[in-house]
């Protein structure tokens, strides 16, 4: 049997409980991650495979991106540089691989690069800030200057986006372009959509360089834009978008 | 006169020779007469002028970089405009070794006298001295 003073215990207990539901509602609201309804500015690229892997082994948009931004060639795949590259279907998309896609589809690498997230895990996890989300385009940027080397950003990242550099650069450069500079040993890089192109006007270095015009480039809140106009009339899959990280490169099959 | 004196004296001798090594190696070493940095182009009309006084440059230089660094990186903003209505695009590489074409003989110059190592060079390309075409060669 219960007596008074314990009724009374659980009463008032019972009553707190009660006190606290607004509270649970507002912690749980503000875990709900929040919509992609594009309010402000986010730029994102469409690669349209079925044009890109009309011509076999094509590199141009590497080669271009390689060397404007002074990425050294190391063939170790341990200690690679890589900002944009090419990856087999099974290993980009493995949630979305199965033994009966199309044999180009399935056997032919395809170009990978920084999906700017528009909720990236890497930005959650760098402790100097070196890497943020800008926030007038959407770009996960870097700041080279700020990266201390701790690799937190490259554990985060689900598409292996990030490289380290192991070794000093300009030993694996055969030419250094003057107006980029290069990066130490001892600092993380990522493509950062061509930042300092875009600021002067001009598109990303791969999207200029695709002779197939199988990059589109753009800002996806503006209805109008190619890449909208793009993803509302062909169907197109991201990488691991189960994730929730919102990758914002999108692929014509 | 206290026993051992000489042994005493000649202990001394040498304990302040050895203490006082770096003041006597310094005093006979002929050090280079210091230089001032070499101004390339004071006499070329559009680039007789630094971006600030020269007096403010010498003392905030490295401020001034730092400034210019952050406003490219972290906020996307290129474009310097001086009091006096210049505009310069923030660029350590293009803009300031564009007037200052030889690193050595003028940033060095300086910083070595001083025992000051800017880590830049570490990723910022210094240019050529010889205004090279395209790509620079790796040294
Ligand atoms: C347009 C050409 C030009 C540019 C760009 C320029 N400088 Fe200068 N700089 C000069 C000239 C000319 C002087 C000498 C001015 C004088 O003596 O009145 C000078 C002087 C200086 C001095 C003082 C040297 C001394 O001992 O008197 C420093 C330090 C300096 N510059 C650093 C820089 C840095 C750092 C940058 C980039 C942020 C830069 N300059 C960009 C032309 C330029
Ligand atoms: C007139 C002499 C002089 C010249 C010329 C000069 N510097 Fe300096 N520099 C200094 C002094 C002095 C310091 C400050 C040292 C300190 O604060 O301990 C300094 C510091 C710096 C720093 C900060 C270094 C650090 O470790 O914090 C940078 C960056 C720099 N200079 C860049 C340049 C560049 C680039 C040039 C050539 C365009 C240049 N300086 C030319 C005298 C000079
Ligand atoms: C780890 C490599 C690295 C080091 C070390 C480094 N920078 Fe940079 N810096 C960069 C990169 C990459 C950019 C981005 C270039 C762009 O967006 O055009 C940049 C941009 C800049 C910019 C603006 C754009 C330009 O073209 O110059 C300035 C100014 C600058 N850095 C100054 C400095 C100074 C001063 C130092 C030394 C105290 C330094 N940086 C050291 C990699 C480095």
């Amino acid at each position: 049997m219960m007596d008074r003073r314990d009724f009374m215990k659980y009463a008032g207990l019972s009553g707190l409980s009660l006190a606290s539901i607004p509270l649970l509602k507002k912690l749980s609201a503000a875990e709900l991650p929040q919509g992609s309804s594009h309010a402000t500015k986010q730029l994102a690229m469409v690669v349209n495979l079925r044009k890109c892997l009309e011509l076999d082994n094509c590199t141009k948009c590497i080669e271009a991106c390689n060397q404007t931004h002074n990425i050294p060639l190391i063939d170790n795949p341990d200690d690679n540089i890589r900002w944009i590259w090419k990856e087999r279907f099974d290993r980009a998309f493995e949630d979305q691989e199965h033994e009966h896609l199309t044999e180009s589809i399935r056997w032919s690498p395809l170009v990978v690069m920084c999906n700017h997230c528009e909720n990236p895990p890497c930005v959650r996890v760098c402790p100097t800030q070196a890497t943020w989300k800008r926030e007038k385009d959407g770009i996960v940027m870097m700041d080279w200057h700020r990266c201390i080397g701790c690799r937190y950003c490259m554990a985060a990242c689900p598409y292996g986006s990030r490289s380290f550099n192991w070794r000093d650069p300009r030993q694996h450069l055969a030419k250094i372009q003057p107006d980029y500079p290069t990066r130490t040993k001892g600092v993380v890089e990522k493509c950062t959509f061509c930042d300092e192109r875009l600021s002067r006007g001009q598109l990303p270095s791969c999207v200029e360089a695709c002779s197939e015009k199988a990059l589109t480039f753009g800002d996806l809140s503006d209805h109008k834009s190619e890449v909208r106009e793009l993803l509302s009339s062909a169907y197109t899959i991201r990488r691991k978008p189960s994730l929730g990280t919102g990758p914002q490169v999108y692929y014509i099959v | 006169m206290p026993r051992d004196f000489n042994r005493i004296v000649l202990g001394l001798a040498v304990f302040l020779a050895l203490v006082l090594t770096p003041v006597w190696t310094n005093l006979f070493r002929s050090v280079p007469p210091l230089q001032d940095p070499e101004i390339a182009t004071r006499n070329i009309p559009g680039k007789d002028k630094c971006v600030l006084p020269s007096v403010e440059m010498k003392v905030t230089h490295m401020n001034l970089l730092n400034q210019w660094r952050d406003s490219v990186v972290r906020n996307d903003q290129r474009d310097y405009a001086t009091a006096d209505g210049r505009h310069f695009d923030m660029s350590l590489s293009r803009t300031c070794m564009n007037c200052h074409t030889d690193k050595a003989k003028f940033c060095d110059r300086c910083h070595n006298a001083l025992a000051v190592n800017p880590y830049c060079w570490d990723c910022h390309v210094e240019p050529l001295v010889q205004p090279a075409s395209m790509g620079t060669e790796v040294r």
